[in-house]
């Protein structure tokens, strides 16, 4: 839309005013769809927006307070413990449950015979395809098991010390099977005739043969990245209730999507969406792999059903390093084509994305979004991508934070590394020659597949941010810093990565508030929190566009008995996609406070304005006023002041978009590594970030360097490492890494709004994956540094023990 | 194994009598028996220090030991870190710096720092951080959580000084 459409919104809200909520949907979807927004005010224009408030999540977590799964229980309620398979992959030859059975206080024991028309765990709806439904995974395993952990049986107890015991009493004969394990070997077979190959997926556009013939140098590099996850404090956990008063179903402990899920588990489980509720409470972290459906989901609302009893799953940790998504396991044969000053004429990737043994419910989504965008925020002519997807006998892999561009950054940091070394250039300036510029923003990648979305980059300076980030972190200096501590015989180096984010992808979401008659406002939305500052972050546009005090916005949350529809907290999307419902549902009662103040005070609705909560002359202090407290109560259902028109200070309201908005940042890092035990110590790390307007510059601050740290223990000390035979090595603590305050540097942080979004009418893009995004390409590259070796580094992590064999070549 | 005894937990200055089996953890009875659940479990295998308690003036893995064992001793669990509604500084500390988001580990943490504190009011920053390095926290990247223990520390230290 042209430079006229920047009044949509206004226009919107003008023929929305005292419509109803059906209303709402048609007339805002159409219009609201393609919007074109003016550049938003900076916080300094704005009341609490933009402002670094503290939480209103924070009272309850800090003293003690919190409900968290575990801390769920219902009255006569049974707990839930699975059988795992302690094989790889094998054929079940036999379950004997008459022991487990046998012991006082258990219930059921269950097997795939027990629950043999249920469906395995389904894709989300927009996931589906017909082709990847053999490899779903059944709730408890049906001829095969495939991955050690793999639920097998499940046991029902008074008691969850009784079920465990149980459990133990369980015998599974298993009739061992060859082992897959990487998905770079060839295929093996998932059922008799049927590939472990489940799919090959394509991206491409431009003449890459072209590209290939007319290129100075062609670099070819073997890049891995490695498996782990994000691990959140919290283990899972699902408890199953049915109140067969109201024949209604419900799932409490649900997390991330909870609107979505509910949808899946009606399918599944043949019910209507008003007979099947899901409840979000606190949520310990969820960095993507929590809140997606998975077996124990399933049975705990089976076991209700069918027990009529309650029924808790609490996941151990051991279950949960076995059994909650992996990720990030690929591998990537990658060339770049380049012109004789290191400008790229093309890149061809052919990618083996390491599944593990069922695809889940994100369908192929991770290795779709590596290929999407691999070529992050450079200009690329010509591209080609093809990724196997390829079923291994280990646990299954979804999505964690940044999916897919964690490892495509990795890939193509490596390849602008290498670009530098063979042509001789500067590892930035080889990056800056090849950056998209301010000015061709939007800019359009259009794939040749159909069905493909294309991404549009709606605003961005790469190279403005690339040289504010070198500057702020004093980059040439560093680099003298460096060479004479390395000419000291120190192991040191720096880093550069540039990356691209993707966030807020529509349609749609909605909001409806209700201003009561004590000036509370309720907000209820259909996002999650999973721990993030979704309260705080939607409370603060509320109370910008009402005018009252974001403390005394109550936000709810995953709840879907309360909303119909509601996104969840995914892919950077709540505070974009939630967020611009919030602000259009809480300018529906903005005007409506308005024009009734207006009538009250015998003054015009443009001459008014909200301020602390109450209606006031826009022009001067004083004068008549009235609170919105007072102003619900005298528009409350069946009040004369309404004369037939809607009760209530409320609305529900809905923001509609087809734009996806693209962030961008640039991290930075030096490292230090020990000679003798080949430990890396990451001594700097600054994250530069474009998120077009902050609602909080504090919880953005912190998602950032949260990011980092978890991107750290990915690239550093995080993996999930099998044996030979398929055994999991990392299933505690001990083996399974995580970074520790000792471990973690001070990270800098440059936030910039250089860029707000014109597709959205706060200018917000997502945050919460641009601490994490960069972090494996920048510790390629500054350990490449260190060691003095280009294109040293071509897997991850960057364990002591690979570090020491990279030392060995120095030597 | 499944026998069960009898046994007082004394958790923030209040008796909680109880009957468990031998093999219960301490962090499961105070969850489950005493109704506490601001102590969370994150591993129950002594790592992650989710469950820190402090136990007569030391602070221990509540998953690593038994409930029995904690028979006649005084346990402090973040329910009883404030002081009605006033917040202990530590408390407002983590809120005032961001020094949590999905606060499941914040009790252990809360526990573990307010130990620290009480223990060594003087505490110098490697000690602090050797200490503060050996619970997890996977939201924050520790930043704002070693910035809230540090001033509060010099918050408490202040109003020592004024007393």
């Amino acid at each position: 839309m042209g430079p006229g459409s920047v009044s949509a919104f206004t226009r919107v809200f003008d023929a929305l005013w005292a419509g109803t909520t059906a209303e709402f949907a048609w007339k805002l979807g159409p219009e609201m769809t393609h919007a074109t927004y003016s550049v938003p005010p900076p916080a300094s224009a704005r009341s609490v927006l933009g402002h670094p408030v503290t939480r209103i999540e924070d009272l309850p977590l800090v003293t003690g307070r919190g409900r968290y799964a575990g801390d769920i229980n219902f009255p006569h309620q049974l707990h839930m413990r699975v059988v795992r398979a302690a094989h790889a992959h094998g054929r079940i030859v036999s379950i004997n449950t008459a022991a487990a059975r046998a012991l006082p206080g258990v219930v059921a024991v269950w097997t795939n015979a027990d629950i043999a028309d249920l469906s395995p765990i389904d894709f989300r709806a927009d996931k589906s395809s017909e082709a990847l439904k053999p490899f779903r995974q059944p709730a408890l395993a049906h001829g095969r098991v495939r991955y050690i952990g793999d639920p097998v049986a499940v046991v029902f107890a008074e008691d969850p010390y009784l079920a465990e015991d149980a459990a133990e009493l369980v015998g599974v004969e298993i009739e061992p099977l060859p082992v897959v394990l990487s998905a770079s070997d060839p295929p093996g077979e998932f059922d008799p005739g049927r590939s472990g190959e489940a799919a090959l997926l394509r991206h491409s556009y431009g003449d890459i043969e072209a590209a290939l013939r007319a290129a100075h140098a062609i670099i070819e590099l073997d890049l891995s990245t490695g498996r782990h996850s994000g691990v959140p404090l919290e283990t899972r956990g699902a408890i199953g209730r049915y109140d067969a008063a109201r024949d209604i179903l419900e799932l409490h402990g649900a997390a991330k999507i909870p609107h979505r899920n509910r949808e899946t588990l009606c399918r599944m489980l043949d019910r209507s969406p008003s007979a099947l509720h899901v409840h979000e409470s606190h949520v310990g972290g969820g960095f993507g792999i929590r809140g997606e459906i998975y077996p124990e989901d399933v049975l705990v609302l089976v076991a209700a059903l069918r027990l009529r009893r309650p029924v808790k799953w609490i996941e151990d940790r051991r279950e949960h390093l076995m059994c909650a998504n992996h990720s990030r396991q690929q591998r990537h044969l990658a060339r770049i084509a380049v012109d004789r000053d290191g400008l790229i004429l093309g890149i061809e990737d052919e990618i083996f994305h390491d599944q593990g043994a069922y695809i889940r419910t994100h369908g192929v989504n991770v290795p779709n979004r590596t290929m999407c965008m691999l070529t992050g925020a450079y200009r690329v002519p010509a591209y080609r991508a093809l990724a196997h997807v390829r079923l291994t006998n280990k646990t299954p892999a979804a999505t964690y934070r940044a999916p897919g561009r964690f490892e495509s950054t990795f890939v193509r940091s490596r390849l602008m590394d290498a670009v530098a070394d063979r042509l001789g250039l500067d590892r930035v300036e080889v990056r800056r020659r090849n950056l998209i510029a301010a000015s061709e923003m939007p800019y359009t990648i259009a794939f040749n597949e159909p069905g493909v979305e294309e991404l549009e980059l709606d605003s961005g300076d790469y190279a403005g941010l690339l040289d504010k980030a070198l500057a702020a972190f004093g980059w040439s200096a560093l680099q003298q810093d460096l060479q004479r501590r390395r000419a000291r015989g120190e192991a040191v180096g720096a880093g550069v990565a540039i990356f691209l984010e993707e966030s807020g992808r529509g349609p749609t979401d909605n909001a409806k508030i209700v201003v009561d008659g004590t000036g509370a406002v309720e907000l209820i939305t259909g996002g999650a929190s999973l721990g993030q500052g979704f309260e705080t972050a939607m409370a603060q546009i509320c109370a910008e566009a009402l005018g009252v005090d974001y403390r005394r916005v109550r936000v709810i949350h995953g709840q879907t008995d309360l909303i119909d529809h509601g996104i969840g907290a995914h892919a950077a999307r709540a505070t974009v996609l939630t967020g611009g419902a919030v602000h259009v549902t809480a300018g529906l009662v903005r005007q409506k406070a308005l024009e009734f103040a207006a009538e009250l005070l015998q003054t015009p609705a443009a001459e008014l304005d909200i301020v602390d909560g109450s209606v006031v002359r826009r022009d001067r202090k004083g004068g008549p006023s009235i609170t919105l407290a007072e102003l619900a109560r005298r528009i409350a259902p069946g009040a004369k002041l309404l004369r037939g028109r809607a009760p209530q200070l409320a609305a529900h309201g809905w923001y509609n978009t087809d734009h996806t908005v693209f962030p961008y940042g640039v991290h930075l890092a030096a490292v230090r590594i020990d000679r003798d035990t080949g430990q890396v110590a990451v001594e700097r790390f600054m994250v530069a970030y474009d998120v077009g307007r902050a609602v909080n510059p504090l919880l953005i601050e912190g998602q950032l360097v949260g990011g980092c740290v978890q991107g750290l223990g990915g690239a550093l000390c995080e993996e999930f490492r099998y044996d030979q035979n398929g055994e999991p090595l990392a299933v505690t603590f001990a083996d399974y890494l995580l970074p520790t305050l000792r471990e973690t540097p001070d990270v800098e942080v440059l936030l910039t709004e250089d860029a707000p979004s014109p597709h959205h009418p706060l200018g917000l893009k997502g945050a919460g994956e641009g601490g994490i995004n960069g972090v494996g390409g920048v510790i390629a590259s500054a350990i490449d540094d260190a060691l003095g070796i280009p294109g040293a580094v071509t897997e991850l992590p960057l364990s002591p023990q690979r570090v020491k064999a990279l030392l060995r070549r120095t030597q | 194994m499944n026998e069960k005894i009898d046994i007082t937990l004394t958790i923030n200055g209040r008796d909680y009598a109880i009957r468990v089996e031998a093999r219960k953890t301490l962090v499961d009875a105070i969850r489950d028996d005493c109704g506490q659940t601001g102590t969370h479990i994150g591993c129950e295998h002594g790592i992650c220090g989710t469950c820190t308690v402090i136990l007569d003036d030391a602070v221990v893995r509540s998953c690593l030991m038994f409930a029995v064992q904690a028979h006649g001793k005084s346990i402090r669990t973040v329910e009883g870190l404030a002081d009605g509604e006033e917040l202990h500084p530590l408390q407002r500390a983590f809120i005032t710096h961001h020094g949590l988001q999905c606060g499941f580990c914040t009790p252990g943490f809360l526990m573990l720092a307010v130990n620290a504190l009480e223990q060594n009011p003087d505490i110098g920053d490697g000690e602090l951080m050797d200490i503060l390095s050996s619970n997890l926290c996977r939201c924050t990247g520790y930043q704002n959580i070693i910035k809230a223990v540090r001033a509060a520390a010099i918050e408490m230290r202040a109003a020592r000084a004024a007393e």
